[in-house]
């Protein structure tokens, strides 16, 4: 499992130089562009046509520095603070929380795995209603990462499956089978980024930097499990229903036109908190855990259960299996 | 001192003429509006507006790209004999294909830009202040491809084009190597946007080896055809000579590419309906549909008999060397190759989802508007820079600074009409 994974310090040292560069130019220019802007912004507040309050001064100010910050991937720990608390500084005055986000990285020796139980799984769904609370879904569009999907017994079969189902369940001679981001080993959605806006951690979960997104959707495009989602439209979320305990690169107010995707809830996971899916599921159905500890259930499943994942010729290696009692 | 009189003459050129042209061009700001108030709308609500969702997240904008992208490499085809291997009848016609392929190639770039849904974030594709994911990402690559080729078919044109207009010939040493690059180009270009597609195994309908053949086939049968109507209205309306060979031969190049392209079609549907396999079901969608599916059913069948039809015409010698029935047989071939190769390649890769899930995609208006905003933004540049090129070709149009200045032709009795349009088979009356 873990020798599937990309990465190479040497690559990494020099692409660390390389980026270092990058930013430093980056900044130099974002300097130059910020000046005018705050020129052009006193320019702005003198005139009595548009008086501006300081409150919006502020906020056109900071989404200025958020507009010419760098790719989070590559951002200095000091850069990292920077626009964390710019984010928060937004949240706070353009809808009144408080709202923490986090940029807790990768732990060491970790590497995230998840084992779905069919046998289990009685279709409630209580896992995506969990998913939506926990990520701040967009409310408007009722975003889900996860699809649960009934199948008739005796057909393993997608295609045939109801993702859809409105009635009772478990409903009779029906099984049930979900689906969210298997954070691959060997992500196709990754490669295919132009820009480098989303990419694998080294405790395995795939991410996406939504402000370096540019929404072209190729990754869409390129993931066999459907796991990506598009912000059609400004995404909502009532402030009462906000969860105000966010990562970066988790749960955090996404903008319009930009990817977002399951991140096994790497705001919970990283403190060593099972994803909210998983603490939601009522039927034990949903197995979490850190693939290098042998001690966790996740490798208990592996070793002592029959398992399978989903589409494994594509050659995505997910770190999700099924298995059954 | 020229180049100032260059710019000055070619927006001189460009902006006079008679009442059809102008009316011509009067037409297509006025669609070019509707397009830019459409793309007002989803800027200002999201791509929500348009009819795409998670399921098909590629539409109308990226079907008429992936079409677009191979007209612009088609244009080449022209070049290759013309001045590669030194063909007279072609050389009058290389600089209207290099016109067409800049025009395309201006409405791909757009497509593109209207597809993002965070264009200004469009920077972070820069290298240097932002990260070019190359050469990891196809699509990366495709953005190198498609602005390098840009920048070749707008530098060669104006070259010699310039030349000319200072009273020099064009010197082939400069500009000759530069062709070959572009002939090259113009192949990666289109096999780029193919492997872009074709490289997703998620998508079993695009990920087949056969794809980038497919559309250098598809893209050399619409290419000259598009040519092909473009030139025989420019030889109607002016006094521009084009020799009767190059139609000839175009009509030869389109036809051998239409029937390659029947043959490639050919084996894709024995792959993938004499064995059905669940990975033919995008397959099954768009030729018959699924579970009562079938919005595309009609669209592909028009398309096929459209080219099947074309194509057999185009293979009696007769009918080929009738400039009309041509004229028809390539716009049939035109529309034919626009639905099989946009939303009959792009739409059924999403449907269904790889998870199974059938959801259907309709274009919504505001798509509809900005896809002809853009597309009268491609004829409006084609006319624009067809229409600056030709007075200079004909040598109706110097530099005024030239010692020798060849008195400019008073009475110029056609070409004051000179108009490039899409010419469908009504016009060729």
């Amino acid at each position: 499992m873990s020798d599937a994974r990309l990465t190479d310090p040497a690559v990494d040292a020099a692409d660390a130089t390389l980026l270092q560069k990058r930013v430093d130019r980056r900044r130099a220019l974002g300097i130059l562009l910020g000046g005018a802007a705050v020129a052009t912004q006193a320019a702005a507040a003198c005139s009595p046509v548009a008086p501006l309050s300081d409150e919006e001064r502020e906020v056109k100010l900071l989404a200025w520095r958020e507009y010419i910050k760098g790719n989070y991937r590559f951002m200095t720990e000091a850069e990292r603070a920077e626009t964390i608390a710019r984010l928060e500084r937004i949240a706070k005055v353009k809808r009144g929380v408080d709202v923490r986000i986090q940029s807790t990285g990768a732990q060491p020796g970790v590497e995230f795995g998840y084992a779905f139980n069919i046998s289990k799984c009685k279709g409630f769904r209580s896992c995506v209603q969990a998913c939506i609370n926990e990520n701040n879904l967009d409310r408007r569009a009722a975003t889900q990462y996860i699809r649960i999907f009934e199948m008739e017994n005796g057909v393993v079969d997608l295609e045939e499956a109801d993702a859809t189902f409105q009635h009772e369940v478990p409903a009779e001679g029906h099984f049930y089978m979900g689906t969210q981001c298997f954070q691959c080993a060997n992500p196709p959605c990754v490669k295919v980024c132009p820009v480098g806006a989303t990419w694998q951690e080294p405790d395995g979960i795939t991410v996406i930097d939504y402000d370096w997104c540019i929404g072209c959707r190729y990754c869409m495009a390129a993931c066999p499990y459907w796991a990506r989602r598009f912000n059609w439209s400004e995404p909502e979320v009532p402030v009462d229903q906000l969860n105000p305990n966010q990562h970066y690169l988790g749960n955090r107010a996404r903008k319009t036109g930009v990817v977002e995707k399951c991140t096994f809830c790497i705001h919970r996971t990283r403190q060593g908190r099972l994803p909210a899916c998983a603490e939601a599921c009522p039927t034990g159905a949903r197995v979490f855990g850190n693939l290098l500890d042998p001690d966790s259930e996740i490798r208990w499943v592996l070793a002592n259960k029959k398992v399978f994942r989903l589409k494994e010729d594509l050659n995505t290696e997910p770190r999700f299996w099924y298995f059954t009692d | 001192m020229h180049l100032w009189a260059f710019g000055l003459s070619a927006l001189r050129s460009a902006t006079t003429g008679g009442r059809r042209y102008h009316v011509w061009m009067g037409t297509l700001t006025l669609i070019m509006l509707v397009g830019a108030y459409a793309y007002s709308l989803q800027l200002r609500h999201g791509l929500g507006v348009t009819g795409l969702s998670d399921h098909v997240s590629w539409g109308l904008y990226i079907s008429n790209f992936t079409f677009l992208v191979g007209l612009a490499a088609a244009a080449m085809m022209l070049v290759l004999p013309a001045y590669i291997l030194h063909d007279v009848d072609f050389s009058r016609a290389v600089l209207m294909a290099e016109a067409v392929a800049v025009s395309a190639l201006v409405m791909c770039l757009s497509f593109v830009v209207v597809d993002i849904g965070n264009p200004l974030g469009g920077w972070h594709l820069l290298p240097g202040i932002g990260y070019l994911n190359w050469p990891r990402s196809l699509l990366a690559w495709d953005v190198l491809v498609l602005n390098g080729y840009l920048a070749i078919n707008l530098a060669i044109p104006f070259y010699i084009l310039y030349s000319r207009y200072c009273g020099r010939a064009p010197d082939k040493r400069k500009y000759l190597p530069w062709m070959y690059l572009a002939v090259m180009w113009a192949v990666s270009i289109h096999l780029v946007t193919a492997f872009l597609l074709a490289g997703l195994p998620a998508r079993p309908f695009w990920n087949t080896a056969l794809l980038g053949p497919r559309f250098l086939a598809s893209a050399f049968t619409a290419g000259p055809a598009f040519v092909i109507l473009l030139l025989s209205f420019i030889k109607r309306e002016t006094s521009y000579p084009i020799a009767e060979g190059a139609f000839t031969k175009l009509a030869l190049i389109t036809t051998v590419a239409a029937q390659i392209n029947f043959v490639m079609l050919g084996s894709e549907l024995f792959y993938k309906f004499y064995s059905p396999t669940l990975h033919g079901i995008n397959a099954r969608y768009l030729f018959f549909g699924v579970h009562g599916h079938h919005a595309l059913v009609p669209w592909i069948w028009t398309a096929i008999g459209l080219g099947a039809a074309a194509t057999l015409a185009l293979m009696i010698h007769p009918i080929r060397r009738n400039p009309r029935y041509l004229a028809i047989a390539c716009a049939a071939l035109f529309v034919g190759i626009w639905v099989e190769k946009g939303i009959g390649l792009v739409v059924p890769g999403f449907v269904p989802s790889p998870l199974g899930e059938l959801v259907e995609y309709t274009p919504s208006l505001v798509e509809l508007g900005v896809t002809a905003g853009i597309w009268a933004l491609g004829m409006f540049v084609l006319t624009v820079l067809v229409r600056v090129a030709l007075p200079i070709e004909l040598g109706q149009v110097r530099s005024p600074y030239l010692d020798d200045t060849p008195a400019a032709p008073i009475v110029r009795p056609r070409s004051s009409r000179v108009a490039a349009r899409d010419t469908g088979p009504v016009r060729t009356r």
